[in-house]
């Protein structure tokens, strides 16, 4: 059969066809596209026919994948051509080209609206499709009363009607109001009296789409539903050509059941009767033939009225009937049965107490767990994870244990978080925990996340019987002539804090325990060698009366690693080094670790996000979750505890607050403001994150905070700069209005996320925004990362960009609705125009049940984003700075009132924002010479060179020098760097008795005064 | 619900997409790559199911064809391989015992009468007979259109002589 006519286009596809590499199919293509954009160019000479050819020759290439950037506007202009040919092509190529967001689909809505409207049916047709596929918001709010009246209407012929219906079904997902009118859920049950099978079936989707969201409105539908499928189930006056390899229209059944799901309960006994009996017929009477197609088909409604069962929660009798059922589906050859029946037995763990019956099964399920099919290896590690409790926790997870050696690398991860979770949940004693932990790690070190080893060190040391088995095994493993480099982690961990206990069991003395671990230190990365040396620390410490011979060593690998380039090992190198000298001393700041607050399991938070990904928001949990019964108390505990006040460990630090360094002074007063301001989220800003990453890694640096040379700006200042600016307008503005609080702190996670390129931007107990952003010369590419931690689904979303005149911004659409512990990513471009310190502002809102939430959140698209690395030598240095001779190229300002910090922790702090220092240019060693570059639209990349003097006798103040080719540029750069180096937020929230020793002795003229930083507007303004 | 339709041939040649879900074009190419190689390589006696993203995505290899549907994880995934048995069906009872190579040189007969069993991600009709009916139908006023233009431009060839 050739395309009637055509024969362009059939030309062309042999063309294609007989191209012989993917090059020449390009050429061709190439070609073609020319010939196409050049024909199109001069419109009004193409014949209808001919712009009909080009379309599908268009979408014929689209569909081969390569960009077709042009010609939208053609397809969619044929939408308006009179005659049928034309407007039948413009109606399909449009709908398969575009998407629903796309801005030509607008031009086409009158047209559209026409043809709804007209009388020709055939136009009716097209246009009915083309809206029901891809039509968007727009679509639902200016055609929904028409379709629904076509829908409605009496003298529609079914081929229009059933579009109309399902038409009306995709404008009611885009905007869910098109139905909410009077007498609608009376019309929808009109609807399912409906003759011709093609409406009712289109009727009967709409209808679950509607009880889906709330099904109180269309109770009088239940007995319709209930007589369509009697009528179904009997092969009542079903027309022949309805019925599917001799069963009544398979997908009309499985649709009805579906809607009776979403009832709660069937009130009426002989509604609930016939349906029972209707049900009973379908369990029994499902056969196994020969043929697939019908086996499939009978089997997809065998499913449908499983799930129906269950979830009418029927008399034990039919209820054992259906496990058994489940448990001959498991075991039989054909593997679509097999997966379903796994799937569906996991199902029925949710909501029935049946639980007994299924744990006859657990062999068969373990079979399934070593079937080739990852699918079904999948659904049956879901069951046993579902079916897992202390009578058979041991079984369950040895057997996890041994198929994680031979699992494939796809499921290794989601296999050892579930082994650990059960583990955690289900252990009968401790010590089988720690040992199914170590296992884990030694078996699939790659996939045990470090949240795995986390929650191990968190038990250990909140438990002493189990300190010195876990020291034991852990020295047991290093025995192992090649570990994993978690092992060597949590071995070195447990044996710094509890090696000791060991005492003097062979091969444990504190020489040899260095001695082991010292010999993975050559293989270990970097954040591992940081635990080593916190280890030997300890070692060292514990070490009585004291070994010369190892401290000697050990003070000389701190030597050594004092010039280590890493700021983190750097750091505690030096640190270790001068506190171990302090003989004595050492025992009260190196002292054990302090127990960890209880508190939820990381692990058990990310399988529920995993669980996303796995388990099913049928309607059968979504009910099971409505009743809140314990098999999901999971879910709902977490949420409690999200809502709640988050424990924390801020304080925690694997030093007792030495009086020794200033930034911990920084802290601890930080801590009593925060006690004296009673201001809750104080101690919490501590750490940003309230994972445990943060909480591990940072109590063993000397500071507490996590990896505070990183982000001096962050950590040194914590919380007082974002409770500053809380009580500014940075804050849900609809918090009056709700009760939702976000989790963190909302500034400090900005402040964060200005030295680094992803991470939590804000998140409430409904909502976590997330960020990532690659940055490139003057341009951005930032992903909004929008999580719905919820089971139900956060509606009316809304972002709103609204950036600063220096940034083109350009965000992706967000979609209305995010479903149920969903993720939406949201692209947003940026690209960097001229230099400014101004922030770009997001004004997010969302509704939650009544909760309308707005929080307004800083996007960290700061200066700094722009600037990139450089280093370069004296003789291009000296140069440039001569070049630039003075104002306002050359700017020079003596700044007081800065923050004291010692000099490294300044050239820190600058080389976090890519200002990168050059050491050695001033020959005079207390100034700092740094250079970056800058690129924006209008200065291009532009080198940038800035000095600062300090004064040794007096660190409040400094005097700076920037210079760049651009005088807006040097500025900014200028005041920007001031802003990190001043603290005026800290300066407005002392309270004046203590403001002494810390706030700065006087501001700089630029900076706001104290009094003007009182007023939150003039504060905002000076911080946006 | 139905996410999207994909025909993918045993070399992987895509032979038609029909989306349901807003994608942007790179997303499509994206979900394309991914899912022509985890569909493609699987063997031949596992079951038709792949979860992916998700989703669920179900699947079933005629000749050298294999046509894709993906929807909800808590769809009925029988009732999804119905879908495209039926489908086949349809287009096999138009064509004829139907080939990929019909399919190549009348895509667009597979667009139309897509559209005929699917509308809005959802099944529209489940009789191949009325949706044949259809799809004749319309290749009628197809056809009347084009006798029309051409008795037009006779006319007007004879009038302009």
């Amino acid at each position: 059969m050739a395309m009637s006519g055509m024969r362009g286009l059939s030309v062309f596809i042999s063309d294609i066809r007989n191209c012989q590499n993917k090059e020449q199919e390009r050429l061709r293509v190439d070609k073609e596209l020319g010939n196409i954009r050049t024909r199109f160019k001069n419109e009004k000479a193409l014949t209808p026919y001919e712009k009909k050819k080009y379309v599908w020759k268009m979408l014929y290439i689209y569909m081969l994948g390569y960009d077709v950037d042009f010609g939208h506007m053609e397809a969619v202009s044929l939408i308006s051509a009179p005659k049928y040919p034309e407007k039948q092509v413009g109606y399909i190529v449009t709908s398969s080209l575009l998407n629903e967001n796309h801005d030509f689909l607008r031009l086409a809505i009158n047209t559209v609206r026409n043809d709804i409207i007209g009388r020709n049916e055939t136009f009716q047709c097209l246009a009915l499709t083309m809206v029901g596929n891809i039509g968007g918001r727009e679509f639902a709010e200016s055609l929904a009363p028409d379709v629904q009246k076509l829908l409605l209407s009496s003298s529609c012929r079914p081929l229009v009607r059933k579009k109309a219906a399902l038409c009306l079904l995709r404008l009611y997902r885009k905007n869910p109001d098109v139905v909410n009118v009077d007498g609608w859920a009376d019309r929808m049950a009109q609807l399912l009296d409906e003759r011709d099978l093609g409406v009712l079936t289109s009727s009967m989707s709409l209808l679950v789409a509607l009880v889906s969201n709330q099904h109180e409105a269309y109770w009088s539908c239940l007995p319709k539903c209930v007589k369509t499928l009697e009528r179904l189930a009997r092969n009542q006056d079903i027309p022949q050509e309805y019925t599917y390899y001799g069963i009544p229209s398979p997908w009309l059944q499985v649709k009805t059941m579906r809607a009776l799901q979403y009832f709660p309960t069937i009130e009426d006994p002989n509604t609930r009767r016939s349906l029972f009996e209707v049900l009973q017929r379908i369990l029994m009477g499902t056969d196994v033939v020969k043929n697939v197609n019908k086996n499939n088909a009978s089997h997809a409604v065998l499913f449908e009225a499983l799930a129906l069962v269950m979830h009418l929660d029927a008399e034990k009798e039919m209820m054992s009937q259906c496990v058994a059922l489940l448990g001959k589906f498991i075991a039989v050859r054909e593997p679509n049965i097999r997966y379903l029946g796994l799937e569906n037995m996991t199902r029925m763990l949710m909501v029935t107490d049946v639980q007994d019956i299924i744990k006859r099964h657990q062999a068969q399920i373990i079979t399934s767990l070593k079937d080739p099919d990852i699918s079904i290896r999948r659904r049956a590690l879901d069951l046993l994870y579902g079916m897992c409790d202390v009578t058979n926790a041991k079984d369950i997870v040895e057997e996890l244990l041994q198929y994680l050696s031979t699992a494939e690398f796809a499921m290794r991860e989601e296999l050892s978080l579930k082994a650990a979770i059960l583990a955690e949940k289900f252990a009968p004693d401790l010590s089988w925990y720690v040992d199914v932990i170590l296992q884990l790690i030694d078996k699939a070190g790659d996939f045990v996340s470090d949240d795995i080893w986390f929650r191990v060190v968190q038990f250990v040391t909140n438990n002493e019987d189990l300190q010195p088995y876990a020291a034991a095994k852990a020295r047991e493993y290093l025995d192992k002539p090649a570990i994993h480099e978690t092992m060597v982690k949590v071995s070195a961990y447990l044996l710094g804090e509890f090696g000791h206990l060991l005492g003097r069991r062979p091969g444990c003395s504190p020489k040899e325990l260095f001695n082991i671990i010292h010999e993975k230190l050559p293989t270990v990365s970097i954040p591992t060698i940081s635990i080593l040396l916190s280890t030997y620390a300890k070692i060292l410490m514990h070490c009585q009366p004291p070994d010369l011979e190892l401290q000697n060593q050990i003070w000389a690998i701190f030597k050594k690693y004092e010039s280590s380039i890493e700021v983190e090992i750097q750091q505690r190198a030096v640190e270790y080094f001068a506190l171990s000298r302090k003989g004595e001393a050492l025992m009260d700041i190196l002292a054990e670790m302090p127990k960890f607050p209880e508190r939820q399991s990381a692990l058990i938070k990310k399988a529920e996000d995993t669980e996303v990904d796995t388990a099913e928001t049928s309607a059968i949990k979504l009910r099971a979750q409505q009743q809140s019964q314990t098999s999901n108390a999971l879910v709902v505990t977490d949420q409690s505890q999200a809502n709640g006040a988050p424990p924390h460990v801020g304080q925690l630090s694997l030093v007792k607050m030495p009086i020794t360094s200033s930034n911990v002074d920084d802290i601890s007063a930080d801590q009593r403001l925060s006690q004296d301001n009673g201001t809750l989220n104080n101690i919490d800003s501590q750490q940003p994150s309230a994972d445990l990453l943060g909480d591990l890694l940072g109590p063993l640096a000397i500071e507490g905070p996590p990896s505070s040379s990183g982000h001096p700006q962050a950590s040194s200042n914590p919380g007082i700069e974002g409770t500053a600016v809380d009580a500014t307008a940075i804050v849900p503005a609809g918090q009056d209005a709700s009760s939702v609080q976000p989790i963190g702190n909302i500034a400090e996670r900005f402040q964060a996320l200005c030295v680094k390129d992803s991470g939590v931007l804000y998140e409430d107990p409904y909502i976590q925004i997330g960020i990532k952003a690659e940055w490139r010369a003057h341009q951005g590419h930032l992903v909004l990362f929008l999580g719905n931690k919820n089971t139900s689904p956060l509606i009316a979303v809304q972002a709103l960009i609204l950036p600063p005149i220096h940034l083109k911004m350009e965000l992706s659409l967000v979609p209305d609705t995010i479903p149920p512990r969903a993720q939406v990513q949201c692209p947003l471009e940026i690209i960097n125009l001229h230099p400014s310190r101004d922030v770009a502002v997001i004004d997010f809102s969302y509704k939650f049940g009544n909760d309308m939430v707005n929080v307004k959140l800083r996007l960290p698209a700061v200066l700094n984003k722009f600037l990139q690395p450089i280093t370069i030598s004296p003789e291009e240095f000296f140069p440039q700075w001569r070049s630039l001779p003075g104002p306002p190229l050359k700017l020079q300002e003596v700044v007081r009132g800065v923050r004291p910090l010692p000099l490294l922790e300044m050239a820190n702090l600058f080389n976090s924002f890519h200002l990168i220092v050059c050491p050695g240019l001033d020959p005079n060693p207390n100034n700092i010479v740094a250079s970056t570059t800058f690129y924006s639209e209008s200065t291009r990349a532009m080198l940038c060179l800035a000095r600062v003097e300090t004064d040794p006798a007096d660190r409040t103040q400094l005097r700076m020098t920037v210079a760049s080719g651009d005088p807006t540029l040097t500025f900014e750069l200028k005041e920007f760097i001031k802003e990190q180096l001043v603290s005026i937020p800290l300066a407005s929230r002392v309270p004046p008795t203590q403001a002494a020793p810390m706030s700065p002795v006087a501001q700089p003229a630029s900076a706001p005064s104290p009094a003007a930083s009182d007023d939150p507007g003039a504060l905002l303004a000076a911080l946006l | 619900m139905i996410h999207f339709v994909l025909l993918i041939s045993r070399q992987g040649k895509v032979r038609l997409t029909k989306w349901y879900s807003p994608y942007s074009q790179k997303e499509r190419s994206k979900v394309l790559r991914e899912l022509s190689g985890l569909v493609i390589s699987r063997g031949p006696k596992l079951c038709n199911f792949v979860e992916w993203r998700g989703l669920k995505v179900v699947y079933k290899r005629y000749a050298s064809l294999y046509f894709c549907i993906c929807n909800d994880q808590e769809d009925n995934e029988l009732e999804t391989l119905s879908i495209i048995h039926h489908y086949v069906e349809t287009l096999d009872r138009y064509f004829g015992s139907v080939c990929e190579l019909d399919l190549i040189f009348n895509f667009h007969k597979a667009y139309f009468i897509l559209d005929e069993v699917l509308l809005a991600g959802m099944m529209q009709e489940t009789s191949k007979r009325t949706t044949l009916r259809l799809i004749a139908a319309q290749e009628e006023l197809v056809e009347a259109a084009k006798e029309e233009a051409s008795s037009l431009s006779n006319i007007i060839a004879q009038a302009t002589k």
